[in-house]
């Protein structure tokens, strides 16, 4: 199972799935109303590294996380 | 790490004078803090924050690997939680052998901060929590999954 964590603003509670891979969870995110403002503007972490393509493969175990837009200071 | 973390505001002189007294006899030549205090505007009564620090601490430490390799030091220290009008949420800091490496660093740092650190802000207003999104950057690279 991959755990998938929504950070900041974004009031989602975490998901557990069974995915092999980024586009897998484009699929299931792009079909949940609760997340179309988010896609977009959203960075993703694979076990807190910055991913940059969604061609990216997962294993049991991973941590995905979803940052939308920031603003420290 | 020279990363610090507090809840609610920063004791702003004190960490100021800490950080002196951590590199007084370090022989640098320049020290150049930014303090970031949180000021009336809007109606806000205040800002909160939320950190993501997994991330945050990958983020600073690349930063003071790109700073040592100048000879210089970064430190920074942030709020979690409710920061109130007038009070500061944010100091970065950078310690050179001379000014000029420290002042553009400074410059820098803060820019990459405010666009890439895990970081996110609200504003505080009658008792509400509301998330600053029209003062906030997407990070590099996001929308991967739209």
């Amino acid at each position: 199972m991959v755990r998938v964590e929504f950070l900041g603003p974004i009031q989602k509670k975490p998901l557990e799935l069974d995915i092999t891979n980024l586009n897998e969870l484009a699929n299931i995110l792009q079909d949940d109303s609760e997340m179309q403002e988010w896609l977009e503007n959203s960075a993703v972490a694979v076990n807190d590294t910055l991913v940059s393509s969604r061609d990216f493969e997962l294993k049991d175990g991973d941590r995905v996380a979803l940052l939308p837009p920031v603003c420290g200071g | 790490m020279m990363l610090y973390l507090y809840d609610g505001a920063l004791n702003v002189p004190k960490i100021l004078e800490d950080w002196y007294a951590q590199e007084a006899t370090s022989n640098y030549g320049a020290y150049i803090p930014f303090v970031g205090t949180v000021r009336s505007e809007d109606g806000i009564d205040g800002l909160s924050f939320d950190i993501y620090e997994p991330i945050l601490e990958k983020w600073f430490s690349d930063w003071q690997e790109k700073a040592k390799a100048k000879g210089a030091v970064i430190k920074m220290a942030h709020s979690r939680g409710d920061v109130m009008l007038h009070e500061s949420s944010y100091i970065a800091a950078v310690f050179s052998p001379k000014r000029r490496v420290a002042l553009e660093f400074i410059d820098e740092f803060v820019e990459d901060f405010k666009a890439s650190a895990p970081i996110w802000k609200y504003d505080l207003r009658d008792g509400e929590r509301i998330y600053a999104k029209d003062r906030s950057t997407a990070i590099k690279g996001s929308g991967i999954l739209s």
